[in-house]
């Protein structure tokens, strides 16, 4: 079941194009690693997905809802980690996590029961009483990572997650992604990190706001006959 | 030095690129000054009042036509009833009434001493204290101009110094000076300097070669331009629109200017390098520097009438000084000769308030 | 009700931020509340004595006697009298002609000169008719003595100030700067509060969310609409415990209008940072505007004597209505049925300030 449907979409700022007729879809419990250079309109994209920006054309169905009539149902069924860290620095791990989980009408006991689960598993359970500005990048990340899941949305979307972010907690935080996706939430990810790409399901390579490869890491690497996504990359963006 | 160089060009970029602040940065001084130059002045003109002639005869007419003449007055409501007084008072339909004795045409002509009262809303002290004495004036005169022919026995010549046609303008136009220009150069270098601190960038430039005192002369050379022409633009409104007269020079007129940008710009650092957030500076600078720049600079109520301890504090804020120095040589044409103290206090405050600032920001490197 | 909860605790663990918006506009409000006198005291008075005669004497004596000047500097030429004023050595200088005495006793028109500096021309003209009043007084008292036919005052002028008799400025300024404060810190806090989530990128996890507009202004307004009216009920409770404010009408009254004008403040604020991207633009646009609303207003000056199109300016200016409110309800005890005209004003100011908030707030660009 194709749980994002994009077709020609077309993101224009003035005369600056930032995505090109885009058209691509994600099945439902899959890992979408969606990959470009800096300023290739990854950003872009993922900001029409979730409703932020209106796209200027094309058709863009997330979770059964067309996102430039519905952008609040779309929301309803999302979950979403920007590139920057963006939740509130003056507010406490367990307060933000409060905040977020009331805003989808979450319950006060559910979101008490499910933040006391993923505190365990996410080994913050030490500084839930802590302001979030005072942990380390890491556990920011995790955090942050938490909130987006808390409400069991059906896709999440990760701006670049684990950028910044040391390789112990990197394989960490793609043990996180998994356990999503084996809880049926679909994954859509954006990395600067090759090795990261090789985990997906599928990847797409953006560049100049088109998508110019889309596959499977495996077959885009026969298909090219190059050892790595790495390669693959560095021969396609050129 | 190219690294200063580089790194001013890239602030001002900044500054010229965000064109909704550059709009406001030009176009709103000049209608503050159009707007408060016209608007803001303790002359009395056309006010509301009411008039309640008990004695409704030709004498009493004619002193009610008098008194709306004057063109102090305009009397906008005819009372008939003493309760009607407070009501109009309360929903601030006019604020003074003249009550005009009963018999006051014949007591009047028949020299038994006819009475006016007048009642004033004294809700605003000043304004009513002024109405009443027009007011008495234009009784007075009523009385001693036509019919009883009493001239004074001294007639004392009057002769306005520096402002001949009693002006209002030139009073304000010096005050609305200090405030946009501290307004544009301290708010909005100690705004951006925040700003930079509270998104993390100040650290990369703190990192870089550039000395903390390069950091602050680059962030702050734009806004001295920008305060420059500002400062020009309204001291041109001011010339032109309001005929302010220039007396003295006007190198010595720049060069006051001059010296209170560079010291609302010091005053600006000051404040960035004590606030941890925009937010912070902004309220700092609103109560620490808006509303001292407008009431205790002489811009719109008279230094001298304050109680001392005010004046003390007023002598301690820079504005004063620029605004005594601006009149001083822009109506009276006041020299160096006259001026030089006000501009060595204003040197002195800004050094202090760098010296301040450069000190927090090495203290905050090591 | 999370968000608002969120935004309180946020604005309480500001250890800065919370005693700033407390603190210094209290202090203000204590020190700024002496600074609006118009009441003349101490005008320097430079006397150029040339008759030198017991009337002339009588005169310096009656300029002395007076708390309006402050007599005591001579000069002997006019020459010295003018330079004096042009160094702002003294403000006014009377010059006696020699003969004023002769002229007075022989019947003859008497005169002396006066120079004011009319930089203040409100002072001036006030020095000038003080001056006049004082000498003709003087003068009238001497030539009564000297059984000379004094003029007869045909009309008896009687001066009353209600609701504030003994014209105390304070009863005035207060009103004015509370009606300052409320003003800034609703406006500019709300605006800088939205901004502040715009830069710091946390706006954006909050526009993703299905959280409803609505609650999301609601959220960002009632902290401060809050903060807003303790403000007031800090401000009411000091003007009374220091200067004696009085407060004639009823208290509720007064926190009912304020609700509605905060309302509309905060409205305004919020319509501010829907286009600024930073704080700077936002504090920037705030600013400008409300100097111009308060300056136009007439908490300082008297709105009377405004041009007609600075009158026609006011009709839209919310602060204008509101410092009338204030005033009419402290000050004279005006009940809602006086200030319904300003009560409806500032609930369209309210109503719609509110509602172009709402319609100009995007959850996405």
């Amino acid at each position: 079941m194709e749980i994002i449907i994009v077709k020609d979409l077309v993101m224009r700022f003035g005369s600056f194009t930032a995505n090109d007729r885009l058209t691509f879809s994600v099945a439902k419990g899959e890992i979408f690693g969606f990959l470009g250079a800096n300023g290739a309109g990854k950003t872009t994209t993922m900001k029409v997905l979730c409703g932020l920006l209106k796209p200027t054309s094309g058709s863009v169905v997330v979770a059964g809802y067309d996102v430039a009539l519905h952008p609040e149902k779309v929301k309803r069924n999302i979950g979403y980690m920007s590139q920057k860290f963006s939740l509130n620095d003056d507010l406490t791990v367990t307060e933000n996590i409060l905040v977020y989980g009331t805003i989808y009408g979450l319950g006060r006991a559910e979101i008490g029961k499910r933040t006391d689960a993923m505190l365990e598993r996410l080994e913050l359970t030490q500084v839930r009483k802590r302001l979030v500005k005072t942990l380390s990048l890491g556990w920011k990340q995790k955090l942050a990572f938490s909130v987006a899941t808390l409400h069991r949305p059906s896709i999440v979307f990760l701006d670049e997650p684990t950028s910044g972010v040391d390789p112990v907690t990197r394989r960490r935080f793609w043990e996180l992604i998994y356990e999503a996706a084996e809880n049926d939430i679909t994954v859509f990810v954006t990395t600067h990190y090759m090795d990261e790409a090789e985990y997906c399901d599928r990847v797409s390579i953006m560049n100049r706001g088109q998508i110019i490869a889309l596959d499977t890491p495996q077959r885009l690497k026969q298909a090219h006959g190059v050892e790595s996504i790495n390669e693959l990359f560095v021969r396609m963006v050129r | 030095m190219t690294a200063l160089k580089g790194f001013i060009i890239k602030e001002s970029k900044h500054i010229l690129r965000d064109w909704k602040t550059l709009v406001i940065l030009f176009v709103i001084p000049v209608a503050l000054v159009l707007i408060i130059g016209y608007v803001v002045s303790i002359d009395v003109k056309d006010t509301v009042i009411g008039v309640y002639d008990k004695a409704r005869d030709s004498e009493s007419a004619r002193l009610t036509a008098r008194i709306a003449s004057s063109g102090y007055f305009k009397p906008v409501k005819v009372i008939t009833h003493d309760a009607e007084i407070a009501p109009a008072f309360r929903s601030g339909s006019i604020r003074m009434v003249v009550v005009i004795g009963e018999r006051f045409g014949s007591r009047m002509l028949q020299n038994e001493g006819a009475v006016v009262q007048i009642i004033a809303d004294a809700s605003e002290a000043n304004t009513a204290q002024l109405l009443s004495i027009y007011c008495e004036g234009v009784i007075q005169s009523f009385a001693a101009g036509e019919d009883v022919v009493v001239k004074p026995p001294v007639e004392v010549e009057v002769r306005m110094f520096f402002n001949p046609s009693l002006n209002g303008v030139y009073m304000s136009i010096p005050g609305i000076m200090a405030l946009v220009l501290i307004i544009i150069t301290a708010m909005m270098t100690s705004l951006s300097i925040t700003r930079e601190k509270e998104l993390g960038s100040m650290e990369i430039l703190l990192a870089s070669p550039l000395t903390p005192f390069q950091i602050i002369i680059g962030k702050v050379t734009p806004y001295l331009a920008l305060a420059t022409i500002n400062a020009v633009t309204v001291v041109l409104l001011g010339y032109f629109v309001f005929r302010v007269p220039m007396t003295g020079s006007w190198e010595l007129l720049f060069l006051i200017n001059f010296v209170y940008i560079f010291l609302s710009l010091a005053l600006g650092i000051l404040i960035s390098s004590l606030a941890p957030t925009q937010m912070v500076a902004m309220f700092a600078s609103l109560f620490g520097l808006l509303l001292p720049t407008m009431l205790l600079s002489g811009f719109i109520f008279p230094l001298e009438n304050m109680p001392w301890w005010l004046q003390a504090l007023s002598r301690i804020l820079p504005p004063r000084y620029y605004v005594e120095a601006v009149k001083a040589v822009m109506i009276q044409g006041s020299t160096l000769e006259v001026v030089w103290q006000r501009l060595i206090v204003m040197v002195a405050f800004g050094l202090i308030y760098m010296a301040a600032a450069v000190k927090k920001f090495k203290i905050r490197l090591d | 009700m999370t968000l608002v909860r969120k935004e309180f605790l946020q604005i309480f663990r500001n250890r800065i931020m919370l005693p700033l918006l407390f603190v210094v506009p209290t202090v203000m409000l204590l020190i700024l509340v002496n600074a609006a006198t118009m009441e003349m005291r101490d005008r320097k008075v430079l006397i150029c004595d040339n008759d030198l005669s017991p009337t002339s004497r009588r005169i310096c004596g009656a300029i002395s006697a007076s708390t309006f000047f402050d007599a005591g500097r001579v000069a002997f030429s006019a020459h010295e009298a003018i330079a004096s004023i042009e160094k702002g050595e003294s403000d006014v200088a009377l010059i006696i002609h020699k003969g004023l005495e002769n002229d007075l006793m022989s019947q003859q028109p008497a005169a002396v000169q006066l120079i004011v500096n009319a930089v203040n021309s409100q002072q001036a003209q006030l020095s000038y008719a003080y001056m006049t009043q004082l000498i003709n007084r003087a003068v009238g008292d001497i030539l009564l003595e000297n059984a000379a036919p004094a003029p007869q005052e045909s009309i008896r002028t009687s001066v009353s100030f209600w609701y504030n008799p003994t014209l105390n400025y304070r009863f005035f300024m207060l009103p004015g700067i509370l009606t300052i404060l409320i003003t800034v810190i609703g406006t500019v806090l709300s605006a800088m509060n939205v901004v502040r989530e715009k830069e710091t990128g946390t706006i954006e996890q909050i526009n993703v969310t299905p959280v409803g507009k609505f609650a999301f202004i609601a959220s960002k307004l009632l902290p401060f609409w809050l903060i807003g009216l303790v403000e007031l009920a800090l401000g009411l409770a000091l003007g009374r415990l220091f200067y004696n404010v009085p407060m004639e009408g009823s208290i509720t009254l007064i926190f009912g209008m304020s609700a509605t004008y905060l309302t509309g403040l905060l409205g305004l604020g919020l319509f501010v940072s829907t286009f600024a991207q930073t704080m700077q633009q936002a504090t920037f646009i705030n600013f400008f505007f409300l100097l111009i609303c308060i300056l136009m207003s007439g908490i300082f000056t008297s709105t009377d004597n405004m041009p007609a199109w600075g009158k026609a300016l006011n009709t839209i200016n919310p602060v204008y209505y509101f410092i009338d409110i204030m005033r009419c309800i402290m000050l004279k005890g005006a009940t809602f049925v006086d200030l319904t005209p300003q009560f409806r004003a500032i609930c369209i100011f309210a109503a719609a300030s509110v509602s172009l908030s709402v319609l100009n707030y995007r959850k996405r660009n």
